[in-house]
């Protein structure tokens, strides 16, 4: 039996007071420390690499990234990134550690089908949309810009 | 074949068949919550010796078939039809147990209502004159589940107060022809409900109204009231659908209070972090086959009712932006001197 | 005082997704592409680069950063390569962190195993 239109919109009503809200501002706080801590993270990254081991700011800035990348990558592979990530919601899917653990987990979990079709083949499925929508938008509006300085 | 059927939609087993034997194997987890001590074996990890979650759910559902027999005190050689599912794509861990089983083989699917599908099937081939001996089994695999249906588990996704926890477990059944045991005596067959729910992440409340209807059913096509039954358990309907579903029915004239519970509610503490409570077709197999059966045995339950519930929908039809239709089945089960006729 | 700022902007930045993510109901993977391709728009209004003279590392962490530094790069490129630098520029400025991403993810794919979530 499929319900139609009015049924459902009855059947929404009545749930809506019975199903647990999410605990938006809660969650929000926490994605905030977390996201927050990584920043910070980051940070001490940049300035080791500027600092101490003076590299200029376009290639520390690369580095850091790679290096929040490895980071980001050793959590998961230890099993503690998906317990962060519960916690910290976005704060800790937004950083780049949260990239890296897009990427390691897949490749992690379907190491058993195989290093070819399960490794490899399964490694971008989280975070294939994210480099796919970032090449997009990233061209049109650089070349938008383009256009926009004269070509 | 007079006699045979009952209202709209529920079959009233005249020869009711007898639960001989029954086996629960438990994950970690679950053998850490509330009913930890009423399952068989409780495994020490999720992998069991295996190299994949897979072949560890495999070897649970294996262990639970063997063991169930082996109470029932009957041969492999004795089933007549071996009926199983389970949540993995092309039901691949009942296939496997069946290979090795080598008997009769029927598959099943119905998500999470799989148990109580195997029952009722069974127990209509009892009662009906075609097998004397059948074996129903189900298996779930919390990690299994995740990396088919939702993420890998190594990712960080939060997860919504609404979302379930898998349980990991497996059940397996002995069915017999007058035997001794609790009898089944009345199966409703569901019929597949969708309001229109589209969240994954939300399945108590894409089944519940499958829930109510099958209940509603069950109890006009027998006349009984829900008081009738010491305990009516639905499979996995959470937290969240529990009290929907008791609405609903109450709406319809039912008041299930006094005697309902959920299976996904029963299996978890809830400092366990299982959010709206635990799922899949293990769900309801460990609750029912170990702690409920036990209840009857001991004589605190008399009559039951064993409404699993599951969500019929794939990773694809979601992505689809489909909806999440629902279903249920009813089992009525009663302690072997109790059986009335209606 | 920068990581303070660090802290703060990153912090932001996160809860401001999270509040996306709760609000709208939407997959943590619709979000990171929003905010992926809202850090590439910021880009080219010059906003991102204001928001990382702000914030530093709390504006280069998340991944906004990644479509800001795709934009930043096609532009750097242009001007060597002209138009050519649009298929070019991206990622060569993200070559470090996605051959990492690549290297990373096979290598401890390779070492480690998922241990699942329901060991107790």
């Amino acid at each position: 039996m499929e319900a139609n239109e009015r049924q459902k919109q009855a059947y929404k009503a009545l749930i809506k007071t019975r199903t647990p809200p999410r605990p938006i501002l809660r969650n929000a706080w926490r994605a905030f420390l977390v996201g927050g801590l990584f920043s910070l993270l980051g940070e001490g990254f940049m300035n080791l690499y500027t600092g101490v081991f003076h590299l200029e700011v376009k290639e520390a800035g690369p580095l850091t990234s790679a290096t929040m990348i490895f980071l980001g990558a050793f959590l998961t592979a230890i099993g503690i990134y998906d317990k962060i990530g519960q916690w910290g919601g976005m704060g800790a899917a937004l950083p780049i550690t949260g990239f890296a653990n897009s990427i390691v987990s897949p490749a992690m979990e379907f190491k058993r089908e195989g290093l070819v079709l399960g490794v490899s083949a399964k490694m971008f499925t989280i975070a294939g949309p994210v480099i796919v929508y970032a090449s997009l938008t990233s061209v049109i509006v650089a070349a938008v810009k383009l256009l926009l300085k004269g070509g | 074949m007079a006699g045979k059927r009952l209202g709209r939609e529920t079959v009233f087993l005249a020869n009711p068949p007898a639960i001989v034997g029954a086996a629960t194997v438990a994950g970690p987890m679950e053998g850490k919550g509330p009913l930890g001590e009423y399952f068989d074996v409780v495994t020490e990890d999720t992998l069991l010796g295996e190299k994949t979650w897979e072949k560890a759910e495999v070897k649970m559902l294996q262990e639970a078939v063997e063991l169930a027999m082996k109470k029932a005190e009957v041969q492999t050689g004795d089933i007549d039809f071996f009926l199983a599912g389970d949540l993995l794509n092309q039901i691949i861990a009942s296939n496997f147990v069946a290979r090795k089983i080598s008997r009769p083989y029927l598959g099943l699917y119905g998500a999470c209502s799989t148990l109580a599908e195997a029952l009722a099937v069974g127990a209509m081939l009892i009662d009906g004159g075609f097998a004397r001996y059948v074996l129903a089994g189900t298996s779930s695999h919390h990690d299994t589940a995740e990396r088919q249906f939702r993420y890998p588990t190594e990712f960080g996704v939060q997860r919504p107060p609404t979302s379930t926890w898998t349980v990991t477990g497996a059940g397996a059944f002995v069915l017999a022809e007058g035997g001794h045991g609790p009898l089944i005596t009345h199966v409703t067959v569901g019929k597949v409900v969708d309001m229109g729910q589209k969240d994954p992440n939300d399945m108590g409340s894409a089944m519940a109204p499958a829930a109510a209807e099958t209940i509603w059913q069950h109890l006009q096509d027998t006349g009984r009231r829900a008081t009738d039954y010491d305990l009516i358990v639905t499979g996995d309907l959470g937290r969240v659908g529990k009290p929907i579903t008791e609405v609903l029915l109450k709406k319809a004239g039912y008041d299930l209070s006094p005697v309902y519970n959920d299976c996904g509610i029963m299996i978890y503490d809830p400092n366990q972090d299982t959010h709206a409570g635990g799922s899949g077709t293990a769900c309801s197999a460990l609750v029912f086959g170990g702690y409920v059966l036990k209840e009857i045995l001991a004589g605190r339950y008399r009559r039951v009712l064993l409404v699993a519930t599951g969500a019929l929908y794939s990773p694809t039809s979601a992505q689809q932006g489909e909806s999440i239709p629902g279903i249920a089945h009813a089992v009525a089960i009663e302690a072997a001197d109790v059986v009335d006729i209606p | 005082m920068e990581y303070l700022m660090a802290f703060l902007v990153g912090g932001a930045i996160c809860a401001l997704a999270q509040l996306v993510m709760d609000g709208g109901k939407l997959l943590p993977a619709y979000v990171m592409v929003l905010f992926v391709s809202l850090g590439a728009i910021a880009s080219g209004f010059g906003l991102y680069g204001r928001l990382i003279e702000i914030g530093n590392a709390g504006a280069t962490i998340p991944l906004p950063n990644f479509g800001h530094a795709l934009v930043q790069g096609i532009l750097e490129d242009s001007a060597r390569r002209g138009w050519l630098a649009l298929l070019s520029g991206g990622l060569r400025a993200t070559a470090m962190p996605l051959t990492m991403s690549i290297i990373a993810g096979y290598l401890f794919a390779l070492l480690f195993t998922p241990h699942g979530k329901s060991n107790g």
